[in-house]
């Protein structure tokens, strides 16, 4: 897809995320934002992924490790109707697929494996991505993290292990937006200087706008260029990206808008693509 | 008495069934953390080494990497000592693995005090409350060797995750290739109506000795290998109950939330009789000679005899 076109279904999964968390009343605003182009330049132009068969043999595999941004990916496979958008309507609701966190159980196509718990979705990926090395498969692996997130041990030891068995079907993306819970990373727990940290282990590490959807791509192309060690793109962010009073504030990690500033939202993000 | 073919440590039927595994299913990976030898995961890694990963000293990427490998369609077994294999990655045994029903198994060596000189560290007691609290997993403490590796057998087919207990010591040899085993089925290894004698693991052997001491004094007690802790066999429980009126479970694990307490919740919901528990009470072990703890710990056939004769008095 032309990247005017990827800016288009960016801005309707933004309007998705706002809708669907606005029916749930609770949820995470503020990261599913800043990970919208990340994942619209993944699905709709690299990933190989059949919306009607997603158990295909031969598809990529996406491991969310930063579960509780799952409104963005939900609407992304709803979007590639994976599954009726009118589902998007159940979000945290009782009975739904479109659990809180990903959920694998749930059956939801497109969910390859509960995540939510942050810090494991590197070594999920590191798994597929040794299992598809063994079958000598050309199957890719792709797992979006945190800034945050690289605050858990649990990440390092993946990322020791990612190069050293040479897993360079495994791009990691860290959707880097600086905040967490409380407050800027930088103050909570420092993680920088990142890409520093991954190239050290042995990652070619790319470092991007996550908002710049050529950046964006390129750098997808560029994982897959690459051979003999793994891909980790940096990704700078803005959460909230895309609703002004949402945008860098840390209060927006996980709260939801009143009804004014919904509709204020996606007037916003409406206006940004006339 | 008690037929006994030798002695073997358990974990020599876990690194067994895994070759047995490796060489009829294309699709059973192996991961170690640094401890492949002592666990016995080692002529597995020899024989298929491009099926095999050592993820070294780091055990949340060992389970992390089961799991994924379960996701790519494969039959991962993990194997390190069981305080490393239990404790350590607890959350991703139970978010990752259990919340998704991975094909993830867990081999847990070095259970119980029998680890011996290493001491508390490494002495695992506490694995199966641990494991058998989490939805979806199966737990099994296998009594030998030849049992040890029958349950790793069967668990590469039984779907979702499964957890096996096994050690490192050398012990009693009881069971042969004949002896029936089925994943969630206890069996009757000895006859007897006055008691029922309930263990799993090592204290399987200790149940049968201890039976022999009792018959001495005129007492028959039924001994029963449990060595599903879960899906614990409700049937052979409650049949126990209604028949011998009363009942003893043994275990080399602590005392609360293990194997006792699985048998006591069975009862209590469907058969209340008297019971006394044989276990680790409330306390972590030592250094020391492997026998000499299960002495000092109160693991011991006697120490099974005593509990029949308090619980015989609350019949």
């Amino acid at each position: 897809m032309e990247i005017s076109g990827l800016k288009i279904v960016s801005a309707n999964i933004r309007k998705d995320i706002i809708k669907m968390l606005e029916l749930a009343g609770s949820g995470h605003p503020g990261g599913s934002l800043s990970a919208v182009e990340l994942l619209v330049g993944l699905y709709f132009n690299h990933m190989r992924f059949n919306p009607k068969n997603t158990k295909d043999l031969n598809r990529d595999y996406f491991v969310l490790s930063k579960g509780h941004v799952c409104p963005v990916l939900y609407a992304v496979l709803a979007q590639l109707e994976c599954f009726s958008s009118d589902e998007l309507c159940t979000l945290r609701k009782a009975g739904s697929r479109l659990q809180g966190h990903p959920a694998k159980d749930k059956e939801l196509p497109g969910i390859e494996v509960s995540t939510g718990s942050l810090g494991y979705g590197l070594s999920i990926g590191a798994g597929i991505a040794a299992g598809m090395k063994q079958a000598k498969k050309d199957n890719k692996v792709y797992v979006l993290m945190g800034d945050g997130e690289q605050q858990e041990g649990s990440i390092w030891e993946a990322a020791m292990a990612v190069p050293q068995f040479k897993l360079d079907n495994l791009c990691a993306i860290v959707d880097n937006n600086g905040l967490q819970i409380d407050g800027a990373t930088k103050d909570v727990m420092n993680v920088e200087p990142l890409a520093d940290k991954y190239r050290s282990f042995g990652w070619n590490v790319l470092e991007i706008d996550g908002h710049n959807l050529f950046e964006v791509d390129k750098a997808y192309s560029q994982f897959k260029e690459t051979k003999g060690k793994p891909t980790a793109i940096i990704a700078k962010t803005v959460k909230g990206k895309g609703v002004s009073y949402m945008e860098n504030l840390a209060e927006w990690h996980g709260k939801i808008p009143s009804k004014e500033l919904v509709q204020e939202a996606l007037e916003e993000i409406d206006a940004s693509i006339k | 008495m008690v037929e006994v073919f030798g002695k073997k440590a358990t974990k020599f039927g876990f690194g067994e069934g895994l070759v047995e595994l490796g060489k009829e299913n294309s699709k059973i990976f192996v991961l170690g953390a640094d401890t492949s030898s002592s666990v016995a995961i080692n002529t597995f890694r020899d024989m298929f080494p491009d099926r095999f990963l050592n993820v070294g000293i780091a055990e949340t990427n060992l389970l992390g990497m089961a799991a994924g490998l379960a996701v790519a369609g494969f039959i991962p077994f993990v194997a390190t000592y069981g305080v490393f294999a239990a404790g350590r990655p607890w959350e991703q045994i139970r978010t990752t693995i259990c919340y998704s029903n991975l094909n993830v198994k867990i081999g847990g060596s070095h259970s119980g005090l029998m680890v011996g000189p290493d001491g508390a560290t490494h002495q695992a007691l506490e694995e199966i409350a641990i494991m058998r609290c989490l939805p979806r997993m199966k737990v099994i403490a296998p009594c030998d060797v030849v049992e040890t590796k029958k349950a790793v057998i069967a668990s590469a087919y039984a779907n979702g995750p499964v957890y096996i207990r096994y050690g490192r010591e050398n012990t009693p040899i009881f069971t042969n290739d004949s002896s029936p085993f089925e994943i969630g089925k206890a069996n009757i290894l000895r006859e007897g109506n006055d008691v029922a004698i309930m263990a799993c693991g090592t204290m399987v052997y200790e149940a049968l000795m201890a039976a022999e001491l009792l018959e001495k004094k005129g007492i028959k007690a039924r001994v029963v290998n449990v060595h599903t802790i879960k899906p614990i066999d409700e049937k052979a429980i409650i049949s126990a109950a209604k028949e011998c009126g009363a009942i003893v479970t043994a275990e080399e694990h602590q005392i609360y939330g293990g194997f006792g307490s699985a048998v006591a919740e069975v009862l209590v919901k469907n058969y209340p009789v008297p019971v006394e528990m044989v276990a680790v009470n409330d306390t972590f072990g030592e250094s020391g000679d492997p026998m000499d703890l299960m002495t000092k710990y109160g693991l011991r056939d006697v120490n099974i005899v005593k509990a029949v004769q308090n619980v015989l008095k609350r019949k």
